[in-house]
Formats: C-alpha cells, sequence, structure tokens
C-alpha cells in the first residue's frame, strides 16, 4: 500500500519554522506576563509535520486529562488553526490570574469563558500576528472560540477537510511560574496551506541568507 | 578596528539574520558561530572572540546560564542575551549578569547601539 506523498520541510525550513513560532511565543507570553503579573516560562518549540490522529495522540500521551482550548482560525496566504490548551482543571486558575485574584468563585466561574476567550486571543494574536509580520504577510484571524475535550475531540472539529488529516504540528509548551498553570500552543494547517507555507519560508531564507556563506 | 563576535542561537535562519545585520553595520568583523551553549563556551576557549551575542531560548543551558558561564572564563567581555521573550525578569537577570538585552529580530539600530557601547568598553578594559 503507498501512503499518499507528505510535504516535507527541509532542516533548514523546519529550523525557520521554529523559530518564527519561537518569536511569535516569546512575544506573547511577554503579553500573557503584563495579564497576570508573574513570569511565564517557555519551552524550546517542536515542530513536526503528523497526520491529524498524531497530533491527537502526542496531545492524549501526555496524560492530563480534559482539556479546554481556545480555538482560532486563520486564512490568508496560509490558512490553518491555532489552539491555545490547557488541563481543564487549569482553566479557572488562569482565569483567576488573569483576573487579579480578587474575585469570588462564583464571578469566576461566570466571567471564565469571556477571560478564557481574551487570553486566547491575545495570545494567538500576538503569536500569529508576529510570525505574519515576519513572512511579509497578513493574515485574517477568526473570533476566538471555547472547545472542550480530548486531545482527539479538539483535533477533530466540525468543518475540518480531509486534506487535513496532513497537518503541522507545532507546540511549546508554557507555564506560570508561581501558578499551577501549565499549557501549550498548537498550530494546525493542512497541505494547500504547508506547500504555501515551505514557500514563504523559503523565501524567507532566501532574504536573510546572503551573507551566511563567509561565517565559520 | 576590527572585532571578531561570537553568535550563539540554536537556530540557524536566527544566526543567519543576526549575520545579515552585522555585515550590514560592521562588514570587516570576523563572525563565529555557536548552535548551543556547550559549542559556545569550546568557541569562546578556541577562537578568543571579543563579543558575544546569546539566544536566550535554547535546548540545554539557556542564554542566561551561558552568560554566567562565560562571565566565569571572559570577565569584561561585552554580551548581549536576545530574545523575543521581553519579559521584565529576563531583562532583569539579562542586565544583572552585566549583558545587554536585544530583542529579536534584531534590527539595525538596537545591534548598532550595543556594538558601539561593546568598542568602547572594550577600547577603555585595553588601555
Amino acid at each position: 500500500m503507498t501512503v499518499a506523498p507528505a510535504i516535507d520541510l527541509d532542516d533548514l525550513e523546519l529550523d525557520a519554522l521554529s523559530e518564527l513560532v519561537n518569536i511569535g511565543v516569546g512575544r506573547a507570553a511577554a503579553s500573557l506576563r503584563v495579564m497576570v503579573g508573574e513570569e511565564i516560562l517557555l519551552s524550546v518549540p517542536s515542530v513536526k509535520v503528523v497526520s491529524r490522529v498524531e497530533a491527537a495522540g502526542i496531545i492524549g500521551g501526555r496524560d492530563i486529562g480534559e482539556l479546554v482550548a481556545v480555538h482560532q482560525s486563520f486564512d490568508g496566504d496560509i490558512s490553518g488553526r491555532a489552539l491555545l490548551i490547557f488541563p481543564e482543571t487549569n482553566s479557572l486558575e488562569l482565569v483567576r490570574a488573569v483576573t487579579g485574584g480578587e474575585l469570588p468563585l462564583e464571578d469566576i466561574i461566570e466571567l471564565e469563558q469571556e477571560a478564557l476567550a481574551e487570553t486566547g486571543n491575545i495570545i494567538l494574536n500576538g503569536c500569529l500576528a508576529t510570525i505574519a509580520n515576519l513572512l511579509g504577510r497578513s493574515l485574517k484571524m477568526s473570533l476566538p472560540e471555547i472547545v472542550r475535550g480530548s486531545g482527539h475531540d479538539l483535533f477533530t472539529l466540525a468543518g475540518v477537510s480531509a486534506a487535513e488529516d496532513v497537518a503541522l504540528f507545532l507546540y511549546i509548551d508554557f507555564a506560570v511560574k508561581q501558578r499551577d498553570i501549565r499549557g501549550f500552543i498548537a498550530m494546525l494547517m493542512d497541505q494547500p496551506a504547508l506547500v504555501s507555507l515551505r514557500r514563504l519560508l523559503a523565501d524567507l531564507i532566501d532574504r536573510t541568507g546572503d551573507v551566511h556563506a563567509g561565517a565559520l | 578596528m576590527s572585532y571578531k563576535i561570537l553568535i550563539v542561537d540554536d537556530s540557524k535562519l536566527a544566526r543567519m539574520s543576526i549575520a545579515k545585520v552585522l555585515n550590514g553595520l560592521r562588514p570587516d568583523w570576523i563572525r563565529v558561530e555557536a548552535a548551543n551553549a556547550e559549542e559556545a563556551v569550546a568557541k569562546v576557549r578556541a577562537e578568543r572572540p571579543d563579543i558575544a551575542m546569546l539566544d536566550y531560548n535554547m535546548p540545554g543551558r539557556d542564554g542566561l546560564q551561558l552568560a554566567a558561564d562565560l562571565r566565569a572564563i571572559e570577565p569584561h567581555m561585552p554580551l548581549a542575551v536576545v530574545s523575543a521573550n521581553i519579559q521584565d525578569e529576563i531583562v532583569a537577570r539579562t542586565h544583572d549578569l552585566g549583558a545587554a538585552f536585544l530583542a529579536k529580530p534584531v534590527v539595525a539600530q538596537a545591534l548598532s547601539d550595543f556594538l558601539t557601547a561593546a568598542q568602547a568598553r572594550l577600547k577603555a578594559t585595553a588601555t
């Protein structure tokens, strides 16, 4: 049986993409730090081209139970979906951190959807806008949506086309230093989006690369 | 006067990007590159660069840990920590180590300011 060949990014393209994500999430973490008033710790990003099932498996394999995610689609020269994902049990703690920790529990519960959506919006937009700027393109972002469920549920949302069976999956862990809040950011793109992305990365590498031959 | 500068970043693209800006500002400087902290320490011992620019978010030891290591080897070397992660804590720890903080992506003006200050410092320690 032959498997349809996946788009494979070469080492330098994967490197360029990781660096874009690193910069995007770094900037977004600085915004989140302003919101929660505490240091945000970030991991080194990991970028993989995998199937959607594998992507769900990577998340499911982390054994963090039910998840809550802020989901936004983006569209333009490249299109795809970005998710800010936390364990369900962290969600109220994040809202508490963002709202300043003075509110009674019932208010926090009432504010949860809105606060999650707004936090997700700032982080995902900050990250994607930075990436778009670095690529010299503009992206249109949808409004944030809150999704709950398992890793499998998050990656099999309604409206996902069959072409999204091959996905670019990238994630970066973050944690709020003084609190029990951790989560990660994932981005999914389908085959056609990957083709476009690859072209933009090649342009970026070309623009950046013209003096490099002389380095030791 | 031409100096030797070490650029440390796990991303090749990031090193390329800094190299390009640097080349526009100081085309006659010699560049040395390293992809992680361990390699950077080896290059500092072997190549004796005058100045070093260190990425913060790297696998293994991060740029701040590396800056502390380099301080122990070369106490007067001008250092910059480079990161898009402009959180107060990271900038403060960078300054505590006597290093400059440069936001990613590095732009010509910020790099020029760092290099000018670094050259002044090197001249002062040489005399």
